[in-house]
């Protein structure tokens, strides 16, 4: 499914970081993944929170840089090859990844796709791999 | 040893009436040669005939860089386009450079000037030398040039940007003088130490270093860690180039050509003209030039005159270090840098939000300059590559406009002052006074 992914713009400067985990902190708003892309001198933040429109005015008020992203998140057996399956059948389509990141506890694995094109990945998931949706 | 002994160690009234002399012709070149400087006497009631002797230059009105830039390109030149034999720019404000025209006349004063000054260093036609600076547009690498080649030395035209091979030929072909910025010597210093060279591998025993302020502290370092004896070459490209004012073995103030370039000392602010020993804004007169001659061109560098003659026989007034300057510029690498250039070019972008800092240092005798800027909302993107990728058409577009490549530092919203009152824009850490 499409999910709204939040992205920070951070420089590289120490307490940063927590500055957006104690803003979302302060509003009780809990953090399901993240991910941090990193130059040196700049980062991206990618977020994916509970409650979106709440964590996105708190970092806005706070002075972040943040945009919303649509991203789809797909959720597979957590065992070896799961991945590998899905992933072949995005390349065999042309599909490129820009990026992604995954959490996995116990039976399950929840992964973030950010594809080239996504309502072409989409339609193709929803093809091969309903189940994982 | 000096060049020419008989205008560099003229009593003071030969050096004044041959002043007067040259400041009469002048004017009149200028006032029959220059609409701007016809006007601008005109509007003053001065005719070319009020102007007899050296004194009378304070009748005279101001040239600014804002002059040339107003009459850019050649607006300023008195000779026809057919006497010029070449051309210097110098880096501008606003996107457009300063053009300076040299008759042929110009170039054999500029040699003249250029020789007096690597005389005054001790080079003769035994040396080997390296001049450093860079070949082209800037005067810097042929101003050297032709002064060393004059005085007869050999002259290895090494130019910048290749420091390892700068490093052999200074071993290989026992260079024993160099030309070039102090911050550079620095740096060549430590790249010889990092490849195992010490200053006992090379022959170097003379410096001219210029085109940026230094410090003592730095001629003592150079001189410790490059194994010679370091003067001061200073000049612009308005007036002439390198060799306007050069030290000598006292190495006490730079010798300014004076039968060729006068100067003057004035206040910034209120424009009257200063004593000697007092600091103010340094204006030259080029006596000699037929190409573009400036009447009182304002440089904005900051110094103080000493008109006592010198230890070493010459009598030529000397100015005193540079120690700042009277608008914003900064000299970066050698090279001049206005922030309004970096204005202009974050302005242009609409990807930017219209503010910056500016931070200068200088890392491993380098100097560095970082550019901080914010990107605007609509522009942010969730991709790096699409960040990374704005970056890099910033800094393609700063180092085309500023000749020097600056790293650009993407900020977080609100992290730069905005320029309400009077916000600080630059912040330099070169610690050179």
């Amino acid at each position: 499914m499409t999910i709204k992914q939040i992205s920070v713009f951070l420089e590289n400067k120490s307490g940063r970081l927590n500055e957006v985990a104690r803003v979302l902190a302060s509003n009780g708003i809990n953090m399901r993944a993240f991910c941090i892309a990193e130059t040196t001198d700049f980062g991206l933040m990618r977020l994916i929170v509970e409650e979106v429109d709440k964590a996105v005015q708190a970092l806005r008020d706070a002075g972040f840089a943040v945009i919303l992203t649509d991203v789809i998140a797909i959720h597979c057996q957590n065992q070896p090859g799961a991945l590998s399956k899905i992933l072949e059948s995005l390349a065999q389509e042309q599909i490129f990844i820009e990026y992604m990141y995954a959490f996995a506890q116990s039976e399950r694995a929840d992964v973030i796709i950010n594809p080239n094109d996504r309502e072409k990945c989409l339609r193709l998931l929803q093809e091969k791999h309903p189940d994982i949706l | 040893m000096i060049w020419n002994k008989s205008k560099e160690c003229m009593s003071r009234d030969e050096m004044t009436d041959l002043q007067g002399k040259r400041l009469h012709k002048l004017v009149e070149l200028v006032y029959h040669n220059v609409p701007f400087y016809r006007e601008k006497m005109q509007a003053l009631d001065l005719n070319p005939e009020d102007i007899q002797n050296i004194e009378d230059i304070k009748k005279l009105p101001f040239t600014t860089k804002q002059d040339l830039r107003d009459n850019y390109p050649i607006g300023l030149q008195a000779a026809n386009q057919s006497e010029i034999v070449r051309v210097h720019a110098s880096s501008g404000t606003t996107g457009n450079p300063t053009i300076v025209g040299y008759t042929r006349r110009d170039l054999e004063i500029w040699k003249e000037c250029s020789a007096r000054a690597f005389t005054a260093y001790g080079v003769t036609r035994d040396d080997v030398f390296s001049v450093g600076y860079g070949y082209g547009l800037f005067t810097g690498g042929l101003g050297a040039h032709y002064g060393v080649e004059y005085v007869g030395a050999t002259v290895i035209p090494t130019s910048t940007g290749n420091t390892d091979k700068h490093l052999r030929l200074l071993r290989d072909l026992k260079i024993t003088g160099i030309a070039c910025t102090p911050s550079y010597a620095l740096y060549l210093a430590e790249a010889m130490e990092r490849n195992g060279m010490s200053r006992e591998d090379i022959s170097l025993r003379v410096g001219a270093f210029g085109a940026e302020p230094w410090t003592e502290n730095m001629r003592e370092e150079i001189e410790a860690r490059l194994g010679l004896q370091a003067y001061n070459l200073y000049g612009l490209s308005e007036i002439i180039g390198p060799g306007v004012s050069y030290e000598c073995q006292c190495k006490n103030g730079s010798h300014i050509s004076e039968d060729h370039f006068y100067p003057e000392i004035i206040d910034p602010d209120t424009l009257e003209s200063l004593p000697y020993g007092t600091t103010g804004e340094l204006v030259f007169t080029t006596l000699t030039k037929t190409g573009m001659p400036l009447l009182r061109y304002r440089t904005k560098d900051l110094t103080s005159l000493i008109n006592e003659p010198c230890e070493c026989g010459r009598t030529n007034v000397r100015m005193t270090r540079i120690i700042g300057r009277s608008d914003d510029m900064l000299i970066i690498r050698g090279i001049n840098v206005f922030p309004s250039q970096v204005e202009s070019v974050i302005l242009d972008m609409p990807e930017f939000e219209p503010r910056y800092m500016l931070v200068i240092d200088r890392i491993n005798n380098l100097d560095t300059l970082q550019v901080q800027v914010e990107v605007r909302k609509d522009y942010f993107s969730d991709e790096l590559g699409a960040m990374l990728q704005l970056r890099k058409r910033l800094a393609d577009k700063l180092k085309s406009v500023l000749s020097i490549s600056a790293d650009v530092r993407l900020m977080e919203p609100n992290s730069i002052p905005r320029s309400e009152g009077k916000s600080v824009r630059v912040i330099d850490k070169r610690q050179l006074k």
